[in-house]
């Protein structure tokens, strides 16, 4: 998911969230079963679950632009310092 | 929101938090109704008042109590818990309170309802003060909601006396 897919995801997740509480209430106060409301209301968490939790490629229409392998060869890492300083902290990578 | 557990962690916690808000709304929905119970105790007969051995005053009753509750209900109701109580002074004590019958009620068609019963706890007091003794039967209820908070209140029904002599 890309960083503008996340926040779409948090959006949506927020406002199907609330939109489903409202009208689960309402649902449920107008027919007088509270059991409606909480129906409702599950069926609401369920539904933002599936839209909003799996990495769907709509989530992905902004990727980021790495680097191009090729490109990257030409701009090696620095070696040198990096053998010598792992000899002596042996575990840390 | 980078990661799968990360958004479904996030999503949990704001339903969750929803959902408390929605059951607190639904919990304060319930002061927005007027309830208007009804009630009556006829008692019917005196079967037993005796001193017992141990020098307290026991009476057995028989009454019938016809109430209507149905007003108490509301979509956040789970049931209304009714009891009756002879309620009388003393000398000793300024007030006495001897609940005589419970009942739960389920649901509203339950909640108009009569019973023709004898005391389901015995009336006993604390000594020998009920020869002639006036005492007010109450009826009160607690209605349990769903979600949020329990509320109690009570009919008074006044006018009823014991005998003078033990029989």
């Amino acid at each position: 998911m890309d960083w503008q897919g996340q926040k779409l995801a948090e959006q949506l997740m927020q406002i199907i969230l609330v939109a489903f509480a409202v009208v689960a209430f309402f649902t449920g106060y107008v027919l007088g079963s509270f059991q409606m409301m909480l129906l409702i209301y599950a069926g609401g968490v369920v539904l933002t679950t599936l839209i909003t939790v799996p990495n769907w490629p709509f989530f992905n229409r902004h990727p980021l632009k790495w680097l191009d392998p090729s490109v990257a060869e030409k701009h090696p890492k620095p070696q040198a310092a990096a053998a010598t300083t792992s000899k002596k902290k042996g575990s840390k990578k | 929101m980078h990661s799968f557990g990360y958004r479904a962690n996030a999503l949990l916690t704001f339903a969750v938090t929803i959902l408390a808000l929605i059951c607190a709304i639904a919990s304060f929905s319930d002061t927005l109704s007027t309830p208007t119970p009804t009630s009556n105790v006829q008692v019917l007969n005196i079967n037993r008042f005796q001193k017992k051995p141990d020098g307290d005053d026991e009476v057995s009753l028989t009454f019938n109590i016809s109430a209507n509750l149905q007003s108490l209900f509301t979509w956040n109701t789970k049931q209304v818990f009714v009891f009756l109580a002879a309620e009388y002074e003393t000398p000793k004590n300024s007030l006495n309170q001897v609940s005589l019958w419970d009942g739960i009620i389920p649901s509203k068609e339950h909640a108009d309802f009569w019973i023709h019963t004898t005391n389901k706890y015995r009336f006993i007091d604390q000594g020998s003060n009920l020869r002639g003794r006036n005492f007010n039967l109450t009826l009160h209820w607690h209605v349990m909601p769903k979600t949020g908070k329990m509320f109690a209140d009570k009919i008074v029904m006044t006018g009823y006396r014991l005998p003078q002599a033990y029989r």
